[in-house]
C-alpha cells in the first residue's frame, strides 16, 4: 500500500491570539493579525508524514483555499514534509464568505484530480468551528469517512482507525481511498527544521481558482452580526473553605 | 415547515442530548418528527415516541446500521427528508451528530450550521465561533437547514409525548465500504465531560499526575467529571481527552471548578459558559480570578482536601 495524501492546511488566526470583535460587527479583525496553520490540520500533515515515513503514503500533495498568504502555510506544511502543494486562490473579501460546503467540493475535485487514496483534515478549524469539510468531501466523492481520528493503522487493504467519541473511543475500518480528519490525541506535530524550511522553498506549488475547478461560491449563508460573547463580571472572592461551601450551597449548586 | 429529529441512541435507550435537540425542534415551530435508526432498536423507538413534543417516530430497523456508520444513515436520512418534505433536520452537537449531519447535508447540496446555541427563527441562528471568544448570528439561505444544536444550551424535553410509530423508507443500503469494528467507553462511574453537570478541573497548579487524586477524590464526593487545562496535558499529568478549552473539549457545566488553573485564554474560551464557575488558586492575580463567580486564593493541596472532607 502506497498512497497518494491530499492534506487540507487552512490559514486561521493564530491560536494564542486574543481574537477582537470589529465595531461595525462585521467578523473579527484579521488585518495586521498573526495567523498560522490551523493546529489540527497540522496535525493532519503530520500523520501523513509519518505515513509516508511508515512507506504507508508515497506522496503528500498539501492544499490551502484562501488569499495570497496562504502560501506561507503551504511551505510551513511541506518544510514539514509535503512533497507539493496546490494554492486554490480566492480573494479575502470572498474568501469570507466561503464555507465548509465550497472547500469539501474544491477537496473532492482535486482528490480526484491527483488521483489521492486518502484525504487527511483537521477535524475542525479554530476559526468558524465548524467541523464538517472531512465530512462533506467524503459525502462529495462517496468515499468512507474516519472523522476523529485517534490512530490510523494499516488492515490488510483497508485502513483501521480509532475515533475519539463521546465518552471514550470507538474503531473502525475503511476501505480505501477514504478521508479521515485529525483529533487532537493522533500526534504531536514536529516543528519544521531550518533545512527543512530551506528545501521547501525550491518544493513546486501549483496555483488553481475555484473556478478552475468548476466550484461555485455562492454564499450559503449571510452573517447577520458578529459579536462580543456576554462578558462575565468576576464574583467574589471567600476567605476559605467553609464560605465556599456555604456560598455553592446557597446558589444550589452543591 | 417540519422538522426531523435524528435521535441519538444505543438501541436500547436513547441518550440525552436527543431531548436537548428534541427541544430545540420544538422551537422552531412545526411538527417535530424522529427518526430512530438502528439494529434491534425498537425500544428506543418507543421511549423516543414517548417525548414530549414528539408527533412521529420514523423507525428504521437493519442490521446494517450496526455500529451507527454515516455511510449506511445518511441514505435513510436523504430518503426520509425526500418523502416527507422536512425543512429541518436537527442533531445533537455529539461525536455522532457532528459525524453524521455534514455528511447528510452534502448529499442534500446545502452548508449545516454546527453547535447552534439558540434559534431566532426558522432561518437564523446563533453560534460561536473561536471557540466563544466571538458569537455569530447568521441567516441560512439553503431550502433545507441541516443543524446541529449544542446540549447545553437547550433545556431537555421532558416526557408525555404520544408519537405515532412508523417505518422510516426503505433503502438498500450496499456497498458501505465502512465497518463498525469495536467501541471503547471508558470504564468509570463518572459522568461524561461533555454532559457533565459538575466539573472538577485540574492545571499546572497540581505539579504532578499523581497529585490528580486529590481531584478524583473531590469529583467522586460531587459526581463530577474531571478535566484538565492544556498546560497539565502538555506537562504530562493527564490523558489528551480531559483537555478543556479550545483544542479540547468545550463544556458547560452548572458548577466547573478550576483547581490551579492560571486561566489561558485557551481553556477560558473551552469553559466560560459553566453556570457558576469557582477557582481555586495561590495566585491571587491569576487570571482565572476575572472570570471566577467564586474565587479561593489559596494552597489547593490544602483546601482541595479539606474541600473534599467537609463534603
Amino acid at each position: 500500500m502506497a498512497m497518494r495524501a491530499l492534506v487540507g492546511c487552512k490559514r486561521v488566526i493564530d491560536y494564542a491570539v486574543k481574537v477582537r470583535v470589529k465595531p461595525d460587527k462585521t467578523g473579527v479583525v484579521i488585518d495586521g493579525v498573526k495567523h498560522s496553520m490551523n493546529p489540527f490540520d497540522e496535525i493532519a500533515v503530520e500523520e501523513a508524514v509519518r505515513m509516508k515515513e511508515k512507506k504507508l503514503v508515497s506522496e503528500i500533495v498539501a492544499v490551502s483555499c484562501g488569499p495570497a498568504q496562504c502560501q506561507e502555510t503551504l511551505r510551513t506544511a511541506m518544510a514539514m514534509g509535503a512533497d507539493k502543494a496546490i494554492h486554490v486562490e480566492i480573494p479575502a473579501k470572498e474568501f469570507e464568505l466561503v464555507q465548509p460546503i465550497h472547500i469539501a467540493k474544491i477537496l473532492a475535485k482535486l482528490a480526484t484530480d491527483v488521483k489521492a487514496d486518502v484525504v487527511i483534515l483537521g477535524k475542525q478549524a479554530i476559526d468558524d468551528d465548524c467541523n464538517q469539510t472531512a465530512q462533506m468531501t467524503a459525502a462529495f466523492l462517496d468515499w468512507p469517512q474516519a472523522v476523529f481520528a485517534a490512530k490510523i493503522e494499516k488492515d490488510g487493504d483497508s485502513l483501521a482507525v480509532t475515533r475519539e467519541i463521546d465518552g471514550g473511543t470507538e474503531t473502525i475500518k475503511v476501505n480505501v481511498p477514504a478521508v479521515i480528519s485529525a483529533d487532537l490525541r493522533l500526534n504531536e506535530p514536529r516543528y519544521a527544521t531550518l533545512p527543512n524550511i530551506m528545501k521547501a522553498k525550491k518544493k513546486p506549488m501549483e496555483k488553481k481558482t475555484a473556478k478552475d475547478l468548476g466550484v461555485d461560491l455562492t454564499p450559503r449563508i449571510q452573517v447577520i452580526s458578529v459579536e462580543d460573547p456576554p462578558v462575565r463580571e468576576a464574583g467574589q472572592k471567600v476567605d476559605d473553605v467553609d464560605q465556599l461551601i456555604t456560598k455553592l450551597k446557597g446558589l444550589g449548586r452543591i | 415547515q417540519s422538522t426531523l429529529v435524528v435521535a441519538e441512541h444505543d438501541n436500547a435507550s436513547v441518550r440525552s442530548i436527543t431531548l436537548n435537540a428534541i427541544t430545540a425542534a420544538t422551537k422552531l415551530g412545526g411538527e417535530v418528527s424522529c427518526l430512530v435508526a438502528g439494529s434491534g432498536c425498537a425500544k428506543a423507538a418507543e421511549q423516543v415516541a414517548k417525548i414530549a413534543g414528539v408527533k412521529k417516530v420514523l423507525l428504521a430497523d437493519n442490521k446494517a446500521f450496526e455500529g451507527f456508520l454515516p455511510e449506511a444513515l445518511t441514505p435513510v436520512i436523504v430518503e426520509s427528508q425526500k418523502q416527507f418534505k422536512f425543512t429541518h433536520i436537527i442533531a445533537g452537537a455529539s461525536a455522532f451528530g457532528k459525524g453524521l449531519l455534514p455528511r447528510v447535508a452534502a448529499k442534500l447540496d446545502v452548508q449545516p450550521i454546527s453547535e447552534v446555541t439558540e434559534i431566532k427563527g426558522a432561518d437564523t441562528f446563533v453560534r460561536t465561533i473561536y471557540a466563544g471568544n466571538a458569537v455569530m448570528t447568521l441567516k441560512a439561505s439553503d431550502p433545507i437547514k441541516v443543524i446541529t444544536v449544542r446540549g447545553t444550551s437547550f433545556e431537555a424535553a421532558g416526557d408525555g409525548g404520544s408519537g405515532v410509530q412508523e417505518k422510516a423508507p426503505d433503502v438498500s443500503i450496499s456497498d458501505v465500504k465502512a465497518q463498525f469494528v469495536k467501541q471503547e467507553l471508558a470504564k468509570n462511574d463518572r459522568p461524561e465531560l461533555t454532559s457533565a453537570k459538575v466539573i472538577i478541573s485540574g492545571g499546572r497548579g497540581l505539579k504532578s499526575g499523581d497529585n490528580f487524586k486529590l481531584l478524583y477524590d473531590l469529583a467522586d464526593k460531587l459526581g463530577a467529571a474531571v478535566g484538565a487545562s492544556r498546560a497539565a496535558v502538555d506537562a504530562g499529568f493527564c490523558a489528551n481527552d480531559l483537555q478543556i478549552g479550545q483544542t479540547g473539549k468545550i463544556v458547560a457545566p452548572e458548577l466547573y471548578i478550576a483547581v490551579g488553573i492560571s486561566g489561558a485564554i485557551q481553556h477560558l474560551a473551552g469553559m466560560k459558559d459553566s453556570k457558576t464557575i469557582v477557582a481555586i488558586n495561590k495566585d491571587p492575580d491569576a487570571p482565572i480570578f476575572q472570570v471566577a463567580d467564586l474565587g479561593l486564593v489559596a494552597d489547593l493541596f490544602k483546601a482541595v482536601p479539606e474541600l473534599t472532607g467537609k463534603l
